[in-house]
């Protein structure tokens, strides 16, 4: 399982279409994500990066190309069983609102209709303490929590069938700095002891730079550069200037010289 | 291939039984009912407490897998255990992270009265958040009234179109075959007493004075009163309302009265075409079934019921079209931010418009219960 690819892109175009308008949003991407590799997604605004995740969850449909996820086409992923090849964190959490914190995790598991109340209700409060929150409070509902904790109970359900694949769309965006970085610290600390393959979508270059093992850049619709942190900074492209060198940029810099090799 | 079903094997060694796992121990897996069915026959059986488990053949193993074995194992650590580094892991966690739940907020001995009182400061909280719209909406009337030109006519003539011309087609439709309906029912009645041409002062009483607006206030108040409703408790959901406050814009002008207007406009309107459309149903049907043809119908109708009667049932629709606003208005102006919440605005708001349709076409019943008859 090693040396095969989790997420495998080739020639995918996204096209969509609005009262005759055509927006190509990808045009002949190719995109090969390795089991245990932690990848950022990077790319201006309206670049497409969350249509490539949505591809990858099968929630869009190429126009043309192939989208293969763990060795089976991204189409079928919405069918039953899916929860326990891929996970997603969307954006803004999409917690069930009608549910408590308790019951949106162990959705999931209960949806499998065999296992017994107490087993699954156990399993859930693991997944619960595993992203970093008290017991206590399981049963609230999701209108209750602060922004770091949806996306914490997001994680959490996104995890709960251990899948091996996470994609996470923004996961820091709306935290505040401590709570960025402590969610930060939890989803290394959940790479490296669950071996999950972790791609995100994010502008946060503090996250990018601590976290990621590759990246990959999106620009004038295709994947214009992979590599790891280093390798990325060193390609030539008005973007990667704008956005690796700039103020910003030169600030989470120092962050990379503190790591030993950057991925 | 070799199978993934999870399973186990027993045998006996001289210090005790020795178990042996395999397969693939995940959620996905487990669940399968055959093999869920077979592993809560075995698993129960074996807590002695000196068995030795030997996992190392487990192909994976989850936290719901080991969720189970270490419910199983009655939550400590069995006495001879093998296992790969991965899958201790997973374990370790597992048995760090289990807790007992922590039972929801106890109900206190006086719970039910409590819940009462909640219930009647609800209702009460309703009436003064109703109160206060419409005093804020006098209050807009008359600075519409000292400025009409820069009253919100945009607003106004957008919700006229949504609510009353689009409305057309199904009021028609519904008035139509109701007045159908009616001509065929009283049709029978009357053929026993040989009165038919009274046909004519039944359906015109009947369908102008009460089934027109009534239906047609029902009608719009399922369809507008609920699009109001979740029109403004989206704008609340998604802070809009509070984006126009800090723009300093007046929602209760803004918002409240462009929809009012309309409503009370397009009310009396919808309902004169609803009513027309029931004359024209019961016209075709009494006919059909006992020859009333709709020329004498026609001359008919003007001495069966008198003017007096339309100026009602027009009244009363310019009355059902204001409440119905106001209460669409009001539910969506306390949906609070969540998508539930949001729901439940929104069939509040219908239920109680057409409770509110019916209560006042009650009271005109009762108050001009000598106009016109």
């Amino acid at each position: 399982m090693s040396d095969t690819a989790v997420v495998e892109i080739e020639g995918l175009s996204s096209v969509f279409r609005t009262d005759g308008h055509e927006a190509v949003v990808h045009r002949n991407l190719d995109l090969r994500i390795e089991t245990g590799e932690l990848m950022s997604i990077v790319g201006g605004s309206g670049s497409g990066k969350t249509v490539l995740l949505r591809q990858m969850l099968g929630l869009e449909r190429p126009a043309r190309g192939r989208v293969q996820v763990l060795g089976r086409p991204a189409s079928e992923l919405g069918a039953p069983g899916a929860a326990s090849r891929v996970g997603m964190l969307f954006q803004h959490g999409a917690l069930f609102s009608a549910f408590s914190v308790l019951e949106n995790i162990a959705f999931p598991l209960r949806e499998l209709r065999t296992l017994p109340a107490d087993l699954v209700r156990d399993a859930a409060l693991v997944k619960l303490r595993m992203v970093g929150l008290d017991p206590v409070h399981a049963h609230k509902m999701p209108a209750d929590l602060s922004g770091g904790m949806v996306k914490r109970v997001a994680l959490a359900r996104a995890l709960a069938m251990d899948p091996p694949l996470l994609l996470l769309d923004e996961p820091t965006a709306g935290l505040d700095p401590d709570s960025a970085d402590d969610f930060c610290e939890l989803l290394r600390s959940l790479h490296q002891e669950l071996g999950l393959t972790v791609v995100m979508v994010t502008h946060d270059l503090d996250t990018i730079f601590e976290l990621s093992t590759r990246v990959a850049v999106l620009a004038e619709q295709r994947v214009i550069v992979c590599g790891t942190p280093r390798e990325v900074m060193a390609f030539s492209h008005p973007f990667i200037h704008e956005f690796f060198q700039g103020e910003r940029g030169q600030r989470a810099q120092t962050l990379l010289q503190d790591l030993p090799q950057g991925g | 291939m070799a199978d993934t079903t999870p399973s186990l094997s027993r045998h006996s060694l001289e210090q005790g039984m020795a178990v042996a796992l395999q397969g693939q121990w995940t959620a996905a897996r487990l669940a399968e009912p055959r093999t869920w069915a077979t592993l809560q026959r075995e698993l129960p059986g074996l807590r002695q407490g000196d068995e030795s488990w030997d996992l190392r053949q487990i192909q994976r193993l989850d936290h719901t897998g080991a969720q189970l074995l270490w419910n199983s194992w009655g939550r400590r650590w069995p006495a001879r255990l093998e296992t790969l580094p991965a899958q201790r892991a997973v374990l370790e966690r597992v048995a760090r992270y289990t807790v007992a739940l922590p039972s929801p907020e106890h109900h206190g001995p006086f719970y039910l009265w409590e819940r009462l009182g909640r219930q009647v400061l609800l209702v009460l909280s309703h009436l003064q958040s109703m109160l206060r719209l419409i005093g804020q909406l006098a209050l807009d009337l008359l600075r519409l009234l000292r400025a009409p030109r820069l009253g919100p006519w945009r607003d106004f003539s957008g919700h006229l179109y949504h609510i009353g011309a689009t409305g057309l087609p199904i009021t028609a439709l519904v008035g139509f075959l109701i007045g159908v309906v009616l001509a065929y029912l009283v049709a029978q009645q009357l053929k026993l007493f040989g009165a038919d041409p009274y046909i004519v002062n039944l359906l015109g009483i009947s369908v102008i004075r009460e089934l027109g607006p009534v239906l047609a206030a029902i009608l719009i108040a399922g369809r507008s009163g609920s699009t109001i409703t979740a029109q403004i408790g989206v704008m609340r959901v998604t802070e809009e309302i509070d984006a126009m406050r800090v723009l300093g814009i007046a929602r209760g002008y803004r918002l409240v009265l462009p929809r009012v207007l309309a409503m009370a406009v397009a009310m009396p309107l919808i309902s004169v075409w609803t009513t027309l459309a029931a004359l024209l149903g019961g016209m075709i049907a009494s006919d059909l079934t006992m020859g009333v043809s709709p020329a004498y119908f026609l001359l008919a109708l003007p001495d069966a019921v008198q003017a007096s009667n339309l100026t009602l049932a027009t009244g009363k629709s310019v009355v059902f079209g204001v409440f119905i606003a106001l209460v669409g208005c009001h539910f969506g102006l306390r949906v609070k931010p969540n998508t539930e919440s949001l729901g439940q605005g929104t069939t509040a708001s219908v239920v109680v418009s057409i409770t509110v349709v019916i209560l006042v076409d009650a009271l005109f019943a009762v108050v001009f219960r000598n106009v016109g008859i």
